[in-house]
């Protein structure tokens, strides 16, 4: 197989299994969480679950408190560093744009590539970081298992050959765009049945634990 | 139209005219930048061509079709266009030295000119 | 005649030394050299002498044999042909059927082991008789054909990849060249068709050196398809700004910026066409407003349409999508379902211990 047809292969047949096994996966994920249902709480409410739930959803953006923010800055803004690049990445880049408007019929306008590039760098230091720090972190390291760093692996990897086929480094840029296709393919074929779910689930949780908070008038 | 974007290149190709010309005063190193070897916007070589301006020497060559050797304002760096029988653009460069070598007399034809000349004399009586 | 070198032979034409020099460094531009190679080229252009060139044409449009004879007259790739003897090419030929397989014949007998042969079209498999010559199918010619010969320029994207006729669903079973030749030198020139005067610089880079050009992973010559097209491209300050196209015919078209929108598959496509160019170098597809269509590049027809972005999957997405949601939704709701019994199921088999019980189980 020659890279042409690599590319050809991973842009119809691997985005056909790829995309079917990220929707499949995703709706039995959320079918199976929201079918669990939740116990009716017969408590009389001391406050709104619904604001409680919502405002959640955006307060937890920030670190609650000073405190924490101290003890843990490092994997603050290190994450930070490496969610904004990567969202940056995957959104604003135009050809990922149109691949999004080839997919959902809609799009919307990018960012000029050096500056894509620039927060990719910082995304890639950052993730790197991240896990020399879980390396190193006595207590992070026990508590980390395979899928911390599946995980890892599956999103260092469309973001590292996204940026060596940008500057078409090392290998042919035929070869790197079809190794950086897979590597999304295999991020998406994954996603559903890893950590990396919480792209989907994490607002869910907060506005649980923010509606549970805001029915007993717990501050949030 | 607006005028196209540029790809950039004038600039580094004016910087390596300066180098290439430092090295001919300094060794006598010429040197040929072949222009069709780079990509450049459609305005980009009549731009190159009006900072380069225009010289001294202008030498025309017939020679399997026409070959213009201009002499550019900066002395020692010569543009050289060379056509074909059809008037067809075939090579387009420019030249580091002190002289094109195409517009020196060549061994073969002295040669040959001196041996035509020499049977004209041959046939002459003084 | 055969016999002369080169430069004899242009001084028989009346051409001077000066002549003959100017020859060389347009063919070192052709060739895609150095300007510095021109005193070797010279050198060995002095006594290069005249190789038989023998021309097959199999399932093909013709468009490669066009695009080389459009151009060569009278110009340098006129005097590159010049410099071959073409003894056979049954597209170009005047002699038809027995006299020209003859003639073919002749030129393999007189050249054995030193000819050239240059293909350009496909081979079916699937029926020898898709395609055949005299009565003679294209397989066997070539098979034949290649046996006495020195090397073997598969010209155009049909003879080196297979091209339209080994597109997807491929009817009449179209292979390359080299998947069918395996012990020869095999130079593959494609495109569709490819440069004029890629297919002469091939050509002149054997009459002078009498070797075969550097060649990359594709068998291709990395003198012309050594260079990315998106690399070398002038709109690419564009690219980089963000500024494309969005239609043929809006503001951004008209300002001459980026492609990638309408299609561009510059990215992926090493030829030779940003700095050659064509037509005599005036201009190329994307400096004419219209994208790449990658056509130097293997299965370029399969690669989705020629105005769907690169980054875009090829096929039926949207369907696609809406039958993995429901099959997920299906899925998802069974699941749940078997959830929520296995749930239930535990809560009837639930049985209420009192501390009774536990006493009973220690004093047992
Ligand atoms: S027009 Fe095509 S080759 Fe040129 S910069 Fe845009 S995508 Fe690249």
């Amino acid at each position: 197989m020659n890279s042409a047809t690599f590319l050809i292969w991973v842009r119809e047949t691997g985005f056909l299994i790829a995309s079917s096994i990220f929707i499949i996966g995703l709706t039995i994920r959320f079918f199976e969480i929201f079918m669990l249902g939740r116990k009716k709480d017969l408590s009389e409410p001391k406050g709104c679950a619904m604001r409680g739930g919502f405002k959640t959803i955006f307060t937890r953006f920030l670190p609650q408190d000073s405190n924490t923010f101290q003890r843990s800055y490092f994997i603050i803004i290190a994450g930070y560093v490496f969610h904004i690049g990567l969202l940056v990445a995957l959104f604003l880049l135009v050809p990922h744009i149109e691949l999004i408007r080839a997919a959902l019929g809609f799009g919307w306008v990018g960012l000029p590539t050096p500056v894509v590039d620039f927060l990719t760098v910082l995304s890639l230091i950052s993730m790197l970081a991240l896990l020399w720090h879980r390396l190193t972190n006595p207590v992070l390291k026990m508590i980390s298992d395979a899928g911390d760093y599946t995980a890892w692996i599956l999103t260092f990897l469309p973001l590292l050959t996204g940026y060596l086929a940008y500057h078409h480094l090392f290998f042919d840029y035929t070869w790197l765009l079809a190794f950086h296709i897979l590597s999304a393919e295999l991020l998406m074929i994954m996603l559903p049945f890893t950590k990396l779910m919480h792209t989907f689930t994490i607002f869910v949780s907060r506005f649980y634990g923010g509606a549970i908070s805001g029915h007993k008038g717990v501050q949030v | 139209m607006q005028p196209l974007e540029k790809t950039g290149n004038i600039l580094p190709l004016l910087h390596e005219i300066r180098h290439a010309l430092e090295d001919l005063l300094a060794t006598g190193q010429t040197m040929v930048i072949d222009l069709q070897a780079m990509p450049f916007a459609p305005s980009e070589l009549v731009e190159l061509k009006e900072i380069l301006g225009v010289g001294e020497v202008s030498a025309e060559l017939h020679a399997l079709g026409k070959s213009t050797i201009q002499e550019t304002a900066f002395s020692g760096a010569w543009w050289i266009v060379h056509f074909n029988i059809d008037e067809k653009m075939i090579s387009q460069t420019i030249e580091i030295c002190h002289i094109p070598a195409i517009l020196m007399a060549q061994h073969a034809d002295i040669q040959m000119g001196l041996q035509q000349l020499s049977s004209t004399l041959g046939g002459v009586s003084l | 005649m055969n016999q002369l070198s080169l430069e004899e032979r242009l001084r028989l034409h009346g051409v001077s030394r000066r002549g003959f020099l100017k020859f060389c460094a347009a063919t070192a531009s052709l060739m895609a050299l150095s300007p510095a190679m021109i005193p070797r080229i010279a050198a060995a252009l002095e006594n290069a002498k005249r190789p038989s060139v023998i021309w097959l044409s199999f399932q093909e449009c013709t468009g490669c044999t066009e695009s080389i004879t459009r151009s060569h007259s009278p110009s340098l790739e006129s005097l590159i042909f010049d410099a071959i003897s073409l003894d056979y090419h049954h597209t170009l030929q005047v002699a038809s059927g027995d006299a020209a397989e003859h003639a073919r014949e002749q030129a393999m007998k007189d050249n054995w082991g030193k000819y050239i042969l240059v293909v350009d079209g496909s081979i079916p498999l699937g029926n020898k008789g898709f395609s055949t010559i005299a009565g003679i199918s294209n397989v066997d010619m070539l098979i034949e054909t290649a046996k006495g010969a020195a090397a073997i320029v598969a010209v155009g994207s049909c003879a080196a990849f297979g091209g339209l006729p080994k597109a997807n669903p491929n009817p009449t079973g179209a292979v390359s060249i080299d998947m069918i030749i395996k012990d020869k030198p095999i130079i593959n020139v494609p495109g569709c068709p490819p440069i004029p005067v890629v297919m002469t610089g091939v050509l002149a880079h054997f009459l002078t050196f009498g070797t075969l050009p550097e060649l990359d992973h594709l068998k291709r010559p990395k003198a012309f398809y050594g260079q990315n097209i998106h690399d070398r491209c002038y709109r690419r300050p564009f690219y980089e700004r963000g500024q494309f196209a969005e239609t043929f015919d809006d503001e951004g078209a008209k300002k001459g910026w980026c492609l990638f929108k309408l299609g561009c598959k510059g990215p992926t496509t090493y030829n030779a066409c940003a700095t050659t160019k064509w037509n005599g170098g005036v201009s190329f597809p994307i400096e004419s407003g219209h994208g790449c269509l990658g056509c130097s590049e293997p299965n370029f027809w399969d690669a989705g349409s020629f105005y769907a972005p690169l980054s875009t999957p090829i096929g039926h997405v949207a369907q696609n999508a809406g039958y993995a949601l429901a099959a997920g939704a299906l899925a998802g709701a069974a699941i749940g379902f078997a959830n929520k019994q296995k749930s239930s199921q535990a809560i009837e088999k639930h049985e209420e211990i009192t501390v009774n019980d536990l006493i009973k189980g220690e004093t047992k």
